[in-house]
């Protein structure tokens, strides 16, 4: 703008040259127009570019010596001597501003107003008697962008005359710049339309109906068409505003009365209309009585004002919304529903093999795996919000129980069901208060053991194909069986001769009334709690699982299912069967031929990039008899730190899994955690991973320690990685 | 390909600021000092608007707007006039000569890129 600025003094010394040579010419000539225009022009656009540039004092100025040349002009003024030496004055005068505008100078006040006065002098009273004022106004022709009030919903009816084009006027703009003011919905009338054969290219015969919501004012609104003002016939209401209206009731008027405001119709027809049954716009239209746009834009604005209320009703709390759970289960269910009918269209669409079909089929997957993602988003939190407040539980507990005790948690970023979380929170209550009393022994007693005087409590959380495992751990003296016979013994829970394993006994501590702690303490002790635990998460579906080794702790491990969750998963064949591996555990997978597999008898190991990986055949863990196909794909996977392969037949590829729990009868089923229906609607069982691990490695360590040292593992083929 | 401007103004540094402003915002922009040169230049290659000052020596702006309107090529192209006068009289005579809009001096580059835009998009 300085450049500008610049530029623009420069031009004004060169007017007021020019300006002093027409004086000098005028003063000679008095009754010469064209010397008088010239004089008029110059100080014009003295006037016009100082306001543009910022030279707010000379165009105030020089707007008094315009108004009184434009008089001499119209011949209204003669010229005379002293009017020119006043001009001659005033160019001086122009030159000192602008003088003082680039040396900073103060501007020269007491001359301006001294020569000001003496112009306003040639001027009648009714005419001019200030200095300019109406040039500092604002210029009326444009937006005020500034200018927002709150959000208001506007009919407005924009019937332009019929020779609007005529001046260069293209009403579409208009239109569109209203519509970018806010949400606006447009109706076109075009009833007026003749024939084609009589129809006049240069005439406009369209109006439109406009309901637009904004927050800007009637002033931004009327800008618009300001050009046009006397072109078209405009009208503009507010129709609803917050506050204004009744804002509990989102509905708005109906169509009868929205038509009868804007005089579209009588209040007559409209009651002889509502008489019949079929909707009042139909009626309407039928009977000729208005047209079909007219209804239509009436719908529009009643649609609109619906819209922005219900808005504004919303609007208060968009940064949450409590919604039911029932309402988000179902819309899981039909999320599950829907990514197997996507299943199915995949498939189909492979089948078929048409360019359209595959399109539409990815689309509907790349969609479907979004809307799955957002919807499992919604119920799902982390879990670590909620072990947050176990810290708490643990320092006032150790506290007051003078032990020493170390908390950790890890998995907290294991997200799970909400409803699951919070329904966890109690049992894991209990569960650390009874590490906490019963574990972890006291310092003092710990230091005998060769144990550090603080204990451990871990608090873990960890995803597992359809479940979230939970555990509970303390590095405290370990469960006591014979303790827990004998007391159960006591207290009837079982018979004196009942033989129960290590694990059986251990679970008697969840059976209702039993309580270990010889004395009761306020923490617990009362024979209620664990049994409490076993009732929750059983209602969970879950289950509770208890492994002590006497001096070292005790884990309890929870298992809390993710009822109907989806997950990705890789699809596998063995033999005729379709299975599913988590896709979140799997790392990679690569190629076994039968003759790397007997290179090593009795050992299951793969060498993959000089890693030695152990291997779990499946085939044999189903009990599969078939024979095994030449080659066959190690699906590694990385479980709780520790590498393992997976032997399938196939691997056919990344699935969205919709995890359906199995029926009753097979619950039991050990190393499956969960069933999904694929495309072509046959199952597919899903491979529990950990538990399959866990086993083979029982198998495992008892088969090792008979055997002697394993032989060099076999090397294994290059990385396949996992596609269809 | 941006829209082209006609802008007509005797002043240089008007001249200069609706150059620079238009052409920031992509349009290109012809300049001509005065109706008779704007008629010239508006025949050698057609212009989608026309913004011009109306107090101008040898053709002013309302003459240039009349003439302009007779041309069959420049009959719905919209024309603003540039004006520092808010009297009623000067806006009209160049709405009855043809003018589209006006925009009254002294205006800010905003204001002048709105009304650009209300009319040619």
């Amino acid at each position: 703008m300085d450049r500008q600025k610049e530029l623009y003094r420069e031009e004004a010394y060169e007017l007021l040259d020019g300006l002093e040579d027409s004086l000098m010419e005028l003063e000679k000539k008095p009754t010469d127009m064209d010397v008088v225009s010239r004089v008029f022009r110059a100080m014009h656009t003295i006037k016009g570019s100082g306001a543009m540039f910022g030279f707010n004092d000379i165009a105030s100025f020089t707007h008094t010596i315009e108004a009184v040349y434009d008089l001499v002009r119209d011949g209204k003024i003669p010229v005379d001597q002293n009017l020119i030496s006043l001009t001659l004055a005033s160019c001086d005068l122009i030159r000192e501003m602008l003088d003082a505008s680039h040396d900073g100078a103060a501007p020269p006040e007491e001359k301006t107003e001294l020569l000001t006065s003496a112009f306003v002098g040639y001027l009648p009273d009714c005419r001019e008697n200030g200095t300019g004022k109406q040039e500092a106004s604002t210029p009326e022709s444009v937006t005020h962008p500034g200018s927002e009030t709150t959000e208001q919903t506007w009919r407005i009816r924009f019937k332009p005359h019929r020779n609007i084009f005529s001046n260069g006027t293209n009403p579409a703009l208009l239109l569109r710049e209203l519509g970018s003011l806010g949400t606006c919905s447009i109706v076109s009338h075009l009833e007026d339309l003749p024939d084609l054969s009589l129809m006049d290219p240069e005439t406009c015969y369209v109006w439109w109906d406009v309901v637009l919501t904004t927050k800007a004012d009637y002033n931004a609104l009327r800008d618009v068409f300001i050009f046009v003002e006397d072109l078209c016939e405009l009208t503009m209401e507010v129709i609803d505003a917050p506050g204004e209206t009744n804002d509990e009731n989102p509905l708005y008027k109906r169509v009868g009365e929205i038509l009868l405001e804007r005089g579209d119709i009588s209040t007559d027809a409209v009651e002889k209309a509502l008489r019949s049954q079929k909707k009042l716009g139909e009626i309407l239209v039928e009977g000729n009585t208005i047209s079909p746009s007219a209804v239509q834009a009436a719908l529009a604005e009643q649609e609109q004002v619906r819209s922005a209320r219900k808005r504004r009703l919303a609007g208060d709390d968009t940064s949450s919304v409590r919604v039911p759970s029932a309402k988000l289960d179902s819309l899981v269910n039909l999320v599950g529903e829907l990514v197997t009918v996507q299943a199915r269209l995949s498939q189909i669409s492979a089948r078929r093999n048409e360019a359209e079909l595959i399109g539409v089929a990815e689309e509907v997957e790349r969609l479907s795996s979004e809307l799955r993602d957002i919807t499992m988003g919604i119920r799902m939190l982390p879990i670590g919000a909620s072990f947050a407040k176990f810290r708490r539980l643990v320092r006032d507990l150790s506290a007051e129980l003078g032990k020493e005790i170390r908390f950790v948690m890890d998995g907290e970023e294991t997200e799970l069901d909400k409803t699951i979380i919070d329904k966890l929170s109690e049992p894991l209550v209990h569960l650390i208060r009874n590490s906490i009393d019963h574990g972890i022994e006291s310092p003092g007693i710990r230091e005998q053991n060769g144990k550090s005087r603080a204990g451990t409590i871990r608090l873990s959380a960890m995803h597992s194909g359809a479940y979230v495992f939970i555990a509970v751990s303390d590095d405290g003296r370990g469960l006591d069986a014979e303790a827990i016979r004998s007391k159960a013994v006591a207290k009837g829970i079982i018979a004196p001769e009942q033989a129960l394993s290590e694990n059986e006994l251990y679970s008697l501590i969840f059976e209702p009334g039993f309580s270990t702690a010889a004395e009761v303490s306020r923490v617990s002790g009362r024979g209620v709690g664990m049994d409490v635990v076993r009732n929750t998460i059983d209602s969970l579906g879950g289950t509770v699982e208890v492994t002590s080794i006497p001096g070292q702790g005790t884990t309890v491990t929870l298992k809390v299912p993710l009822t109907l969750a989806i997950i990705d998963g890789l699809l596998v064949r063995i033999d005729e069967d379709s299975y599913i591996l988590p896709l979140s555990v799997v790392v990679e997978c690569v190629e076994i031929t039968r003759h790397d597999q007997e290179a090593i008898p009795g050992r299951h190991l793969v060498r993959v990039r000089n890693e030695i990986i152990p291997y779990i055949p499946l085939r044999k863990v189903f009990r599969l008899d078939s024979a095994p196909p030449d080659i066959e794909q190690v699906v590694i996977t990385e479980i709780t730190g520790n590498r393992i392969g997976f032997v399938v037949d196939k691997v056919i590829g990344q699935h969205q899994t919709v995890i359906k729990s199995m029926g009753t009868l097979l619950k039991r089923i050990e190393g499956i955690s969960g069933a999904t229906i694929l495309g072509d609607g046959t199952v597919a069982l899903i491979i529990d991973v950990n538990r399959i691990m866990h086993q083979d490695e029982c198998a495992v360590s008892s088969r090792v320690a008979h055997e002697a040292m394993a032989p060099a593992p076999c090397p294994a083929h290059g990385p396949v990685s996992p596609h269809a | 390909m941006g829209k082209r401007i006609l802008s007509v103004d005797d002043s240089t540094s008007i001249r200069q600021l609706v150059q620079f402003t238009l052409e920031k915002e992509g349009y290109e922009v012809v300049s001509a000092v005065d109706g008779s040169d704007a008629i010239q230049k508006a025949k050698e290659k057609h212009a989608d608007m026309v913004i011009t000052d109306l107090n101008m020596p040898n053709m002013d702006g309302i003459e240039l707007i009349r003439s302009l309107r007779s041309d069959p090529a420049y009959r719905f192209t919209p024309i603003v006039m540039l004006t520092t006068e808010s009297a009623l009289e000067k806006k009209d005579a160049g709405k009855n000569a043809g003018a589209t809009g006006w925009i009254v001096k002294p205006f800010k580059p905003e204001q002048l890129i709105a009304v650009v835009k209300r009319l040619i998009g």
